[in-house]
């Protein structure tokens, strides 16, 4: 019943809001937002204590299609679940009071939908209803970014949406490839899904591998399909950009673990190199554009393209470490980007810019607000005792493993990642310009500084997570490494 | 036991005083942030004596606290734990030791900053990070403690983060480490994959038991010295050093001369049986401690800070420490770092002290004739000068000396290279003393004074250990037992069993020892002569120069060659790739897909007119065609 409720609870608050003038719905929002959160750590209780079995639904749905309302939560959505339930609130309550006006009650209820949507994806067992919620998180985010985006919202908007559209329409075919070979009655059940792609032959595999892998790549984004990503992050609005590259991006690294690793066992085999060194490339690739970037919002886009390319590039070793280090850190880059585009809203409401050279001498006015940042920093840059550095190794030593050459490569974005967030630093926070800045508001305080000992415990103690997601990825490197059934 | 749970709270204590003074910079006074920054380092080194001592009592195979699980995957397990044995405690009594008596220097030193708060929180962080370094039980919590002092350092660099030059200099220090941590990471990763543990005690035993210089051990020997060669600013990744002398001058003594950048030193000695096993990584360890011992040294010479001679100063004998690994005197290697960590940190207290009573000159050709001002620092710091320079019985003569002594029995070249450098650093070190102290007056209309007794009281005990720390390396040529050696064979132990190496006859010592002294006097004779008798400061500085010279004062134009060999290319690859690969190739493919989408779909659209004569043409033709394709396929 968890699972169920963790899907209902956010559309029945999202229609409420609705219903609220703005100022109200902003409250209500949180509220809910904060009550689904607890209903997930209820849940993880639960889960911890053993209580697996009344988390699974399987509820008859659409029977003449085989598809079913199934859903079931493991270790593995749980790092998700939970990182959605967490920075959700934490994003609603970022909109700064002075933006309350011109947001709408909508606002709200299409942040709320798109929790729902998320929730859905990373919970569903079934092709055919993780395909409906994959393209309807979809809906709320367009929305949003169009609504209420910056310049050139609208052609940017449009290209993003039909981008990722593309991407999963491929996923689709290659879902309903596989469910046709599915014994009668046809059925997109997981397990069943499971069990016929890999008894597949070894070309089928491979076809299905890169349909898969291009949708997921898209949505990541990994090399060369992330180009609507810099633009969308720019324009988006700063909530939007939050929930694009805190939560939805997993979207695409956690579908890999879910519905393309298990999957097709052979194509990794053959096609698994291949996405390895992509990501790779795409991890050096990134790093040196953020180098020379002008504007804040499209530094850390392209510095997320380096993250996520070594998230990437980690799965597909297949080993566990590689996919323990993916989970951590999936949690932790959402966790830190959310804090870095935040960061950079706060700068902007109170200078309306994001330009760096336009920048400079924040601490001097606002040395709170420059210490939480350079906390939060020192994990983008995966310094050891903050959550970036727990996945970073790992994912470095799985990379490592497959190929030394190849993880010394992927090692030099350690470097370049340094030389990119400490330049930044230094021209839009150090310096003695003398410019009007007010420090972090309580608010802002509170949203920063629980940002910012996440980052701590958990680079402290990383088994906080790790341990969350054990076992589900043992289970699922067996699986892998299985070749067929 | 009750020593091991002591072990935890030498590191705990500096960590809570730095929380505590992060947290309350702005609230407490500064004399209650001076007592919690030095009292927690202090009772540190309370603690490491007693460590120290429990040691001494026999436990030689050391002490170990296993504090909890850090990461754990799959068959590996990383613990959060800790080792003490003699290469270990005696790191620590260096880093509370030394790091306190920097504390109370400080208090005077920044008692007028207003950042006097945040200055004793970034010292306590880095003492935190500098213990776990050194007494992690394990290459990762090594590893936390490197890249945590390396944050420190740049914490500490710019300090003063108003100024962007000094900004950039910490902006610099901390990337040019993080090549360096590349370099060690990478060679964790090799352990970590043969070796299937992180634990010290387990790789080395496994490690010893690896034939001599086997790919395996080369490769990743090599790999931990490129993280020593950043930390311990050698050829290639020296540069950082010279500016991160940015920071306030106790950051100087503490983490650029004491503790920090002796790092690569105790990395390559914590792995002494891993280098005794690789013949080729020794013998790049020696070329690049010699090259950059010379290098630095020449580069001293010519420079007029007072901070940056003795940044480049301590390059040059940071490179006799490798020198001295590089030829397998590890106890050697350890050896000098200890002495030099005394005369160092009192060398640039000095300076500070020096700094301060010229309020803020740092230029020594505006010194001269101090002496009669600042009685104390004048003393403390002609101590410290002829304790660099290698005059008996100072401390630095017995630990330079026993570095010549092994390269003289190895490589007779190495040992002419490492006497030059002795002879330049006797000469530099006292151009320097000379310039600031003698001389009958003060080239600047400055009024100096001697600085308060928080400042001189640590020069006093500097001076006193840097005297005489050299008893504890006393060799057995002069009747002594060398006791440091003694008490660190535990570590070394394995080492000595593979190289049986065999100590020089006493007479040879002696000769040696004659040698190197009359060197370091001819040297201070030179100086004097230069400095003392002739001068004439304008000939001097602003004289015609030769090409080496000019070399020279450019720092071999190291710097400018970084710049336009590597950050230029990196940066235009940089906008290469986001103008033209992303925008021009990739997202323009991008685009043109939506553009023939859009573009066929106008042709398209001619079918869609709604005009319903048109669709019933199609059909009657469509339906025509289908028919003759059918016959003309299946017949």
């Amino acid at each position: 019943m968890i699972t169920a409720t963790l899907i209902a609870w956010p559309l029945v608050a999202a229609l409420i809001t609705l219903l609220l003038s703005p100022g109200q719905a902003k409250r209500f929002a949180i509220l809910a937002s904060v009550v689904e959160f607890a209903i997930a750590t209820y849940g993880l209780i639960q889960f911890k204590l053993g209580a697996i079995s009344g988390m699974e639904i399987n509820w008859p749905w659409i029977s003449t299609l085989g598809t079913q309302l199934h859903l079931g939560i493991d270790g593995i959505s749980w790092i998700l679940v939970l990182l959605t339930t967490l920075m959700v609130p934490l994003i609603i309550a970022s909109v700064p009071t002075q933006e309350i006006t011109s947001k709408s009650s909508g606002f709200y209820s299409l942040i709320l939908i798109m929790e729902m949507a998320l929730l859905g994806v990373f919970l569903a067992k079934d092709a055919f209803l993780f395909y409906i919620f994959w393209e309807l998180a979809l809906i709320p985010i367009y929305f949003i970014c169009l609504r209420w985006g910056g310049d050139r919202r609208g052609p940017v908007t449009l290209k993003f949406f039909i981008y990722t559209l593309a991407g999963s329409l491929l996923m689709l075919v290659a879902f309903i490839y596989i469910y046709y070979h599915t014994p009668l009655p046809h059925s997109f059940d997981i397990q069943t899904i499971y069990l016929t792609a890999r008894n597949l032959s070894a070309d089928d595999q491979s076809i299905i591998f890169w349909a898969l892998f291009f949708a997921f790549a898209v949505k990541m984004p990994l090399i060369p399909f992330h180009t609507w990503q810099p633009d969308t992050y720019q324009t988006a609005p700063a909530q939007g950009t939050m929930l694009l590259s805190g939560i939805m991006l997993k979207m695409g690294t956690y579908g890999v673990l879910r519905w393309l690793l298990p999957l097709v066992p052979l194509g990794l085999l053959q096609w698994g190199k291949m996405a390895i060194i992509l990501s790779v490339i795409g991890v050096i690739y990134a790093s040196c554009i953020a180098l020379a970037q002008k504007d804040l919002k499209r530094l850390l886009a392209y510095s997320s393209i380096a993250h996520v390319g070594m998230i990437s590039a980690g799965m597909f070793t297949g080993s566990q470490s590689g996919i323990q280090g993916a989970l951590i850190q999936m949690f932790s880059h959402g966790v830190i980007i959310v804090s870095l585009f935040y960061i950079v809203d706060i700068i902007y409401q109170r200078t309306r810019t994001a330009a760096i050279d336009e920048l400079g001498g924040i601490r001097l006015s606002a040395p709170i607000f420059a210490a939480v940042s350079l906390i939060i920093l020192l994990g983008n840059v995966a310094l050891p005792l903050t959550s970036g550095f727990v996945g970073e190794f790992l994912l470095m030593s799985s990379i490592f493993q497959w190929n030394p050459w190849w993880g010394a490569m992927a090692g030099i974005s350690i470097i370049l990642g340094a030389a990119y967030m400490l330049r930044a630093y230094r021209k839009v926070m150090l310096g003695d310009h003398a410019i009007r800045f007010d420090d972090l508001s309580l608010k802002e305080r509170v949203i920063l500084f629980s940002l910012a000992s996440m980052v701590l415990i958990i680079g402290v103690w990383p088994s906080l997570v790790l341990d969350i997601s054990e076992q589900a990825v043992e289970e699922l490197v067996k699986l892998i490494s299985s070749q067929s059934n | 036991m009750r020593e091991n749970s002591i072990i935890g709270l030498v590191p705990l204590l500096p960590i809570v005083g730095f929380v505590c003074l992060a947290f309350f910079q702005k609230s407490i006074s500064k004399t209650l942030a001076a007592v919690i920054g030095c009292s927690t380092v202090f009772v540190s080194f309370g603690l490491s004596i007693f460590l120290f001592m429990s040691l001494r009592s026999g436990v030689d195979h050391g002490l170990h606290l296993h504090l909890f699980d850090w990461i754990s995957v799959a068959s590996w397990r990383f613990s959060f734990s800790f080792l003490v044995d003699p290469l270990s405690v005696l790191m620590m009594l260096i880093i509370t030791g030394v790091g306190f008596l920097i504390h109370v220097y400080s208090v005077g030193y920044m008692h007028d900053d207003e950042g006097h708060n945040r200055f004793f929180a970034y010292l306590n962080l880095f003492i935190f990070f500098m213990l776990l370094l050194v007494m992690g039980s394990n290459y990762l919590i090594l590893f936390i403690g490197w890249e945590g002092v390396g944050l420190s350092s740049y914490l500490l660099i710019g300090f003063w983060y108003k100024n962007m030059d000094y900004n950039k200099a910490a902006t610099k220090a901390f990337i040019m480490n993080r090549i360096g941590d590349l370099g060690l990471i990478l060679g964790i990763l090799v352990i970590l994959i043969q070796f299937g543990t992180l634990e010290y005690s387990e790789v080395l035993a496994q490690a010893e038991l690896l034939p001599s210089g086997s790919t395996l051990v080369t490769t990743i020997t090599l790999l931990l010295f490129i993280g020593a060669v950043g930390k311990s600013a050698q050829i290639p990744l020296h540069t950082w050093l010279p500016d991160a002398m940015a920071g306030p001058t106790p950051v100087s003594a503490l983490i650029h001369a004491a503790t920090m950048v002796t790092a690569g030193v105790y990395l390559v000695a914590r792995n002494n049986i891993l280098y005794t096993l690789a013949p080729f990584t020794t013998q790049i360890i020696l070329i690049v401690g010699i090259a950059t011992s010379l290098m630095a040294a020449m580069i001293a010479l010519r420079q007029h800070d007072i901070k940056k001679i003795l940044a480049y100063s301590t390059i040059s004998q940071l490179g006799l420490m490798f020198v001295a690994h590089g030829v397998h005197a590890y106890a050697s290697s350890m050896f000098h770092m200890l002495t030099h960590a005394f005369f160092k940190a009192l060398l640039f207290l000095g300076a500070g002290s020096v700094i301060h009573a010229m309020q803020g000159e740092q230029d020594i050709r505006k010194m001269g004739g101090l002496k009669k001002h600042m009685p104390v620092t004048w003393i403390t710091f002609f101590i410290g000068t002829l304790a660099i320079a290698g005059i008996p019985p100072l401390s630095g003569f017995f630990s330079k000396d026993e570095i010549l002594v092994h390269s003289f029995q190895q490589h007779k070249i190495i040992w002419i290279l490492a006497s030059v450098s002795s002879f330049l650093t006797a000469l530099y070190m006292f151009r320097l003393f000379f310039l600031t102290f003698w001389g009958d007056r003060v080239r600047t209309a400055v009024h100096p004074h001697e600085s308060p007794s928080t400042m001189t009281t640590p020069l006093i005990i500097l001076a006193a250990l840097a005297a005489i720390a050299g008893l504890l390396g006393l060799p057995s040529a002069l009747g002594g037992g060398h006791m440091l050696q003694h008490f660190l064979t535990p570590v070394f132990e394995k080492s000595e069993q593979v190289l049986s190496l065999h100590e020089p006859s006493h007479q040879q010592e002696y000769l040696l020892m004659a040698f190197a002294v009359a060197l370091a006097l001819i040297a201070i004779g030179l100086a004097y002569n230069l400095f003392v008798k002739k001068l004439n400061v304008s000939r001097l500085f602003d004289g015609p120069v030769n090409a080496f010279q000019k070399a020279m004062d450019h720092r071999f134009f190291i710097d400018e060659l970084y710049a336009a060999a590597i950050v230029k290319p990196l940066y235009a690859v940089s906008s290469f790739f986001y103008k033209i690969i992303d925008h021009k190739v990739i997202d323009s493919t991008v685009n043109d897909f939506g553009f023939v989408v859009n573009e066929s779909s106008k042709g398209l659209r001619f079918f869609q007119s709604g005009n319903i004569g048109y669709y019933i043409l199609a059909m009657v033709i469509g339906t025509i065609g289908l028919l003759i394709s059918s016959k003309l396929i299946f017949n």
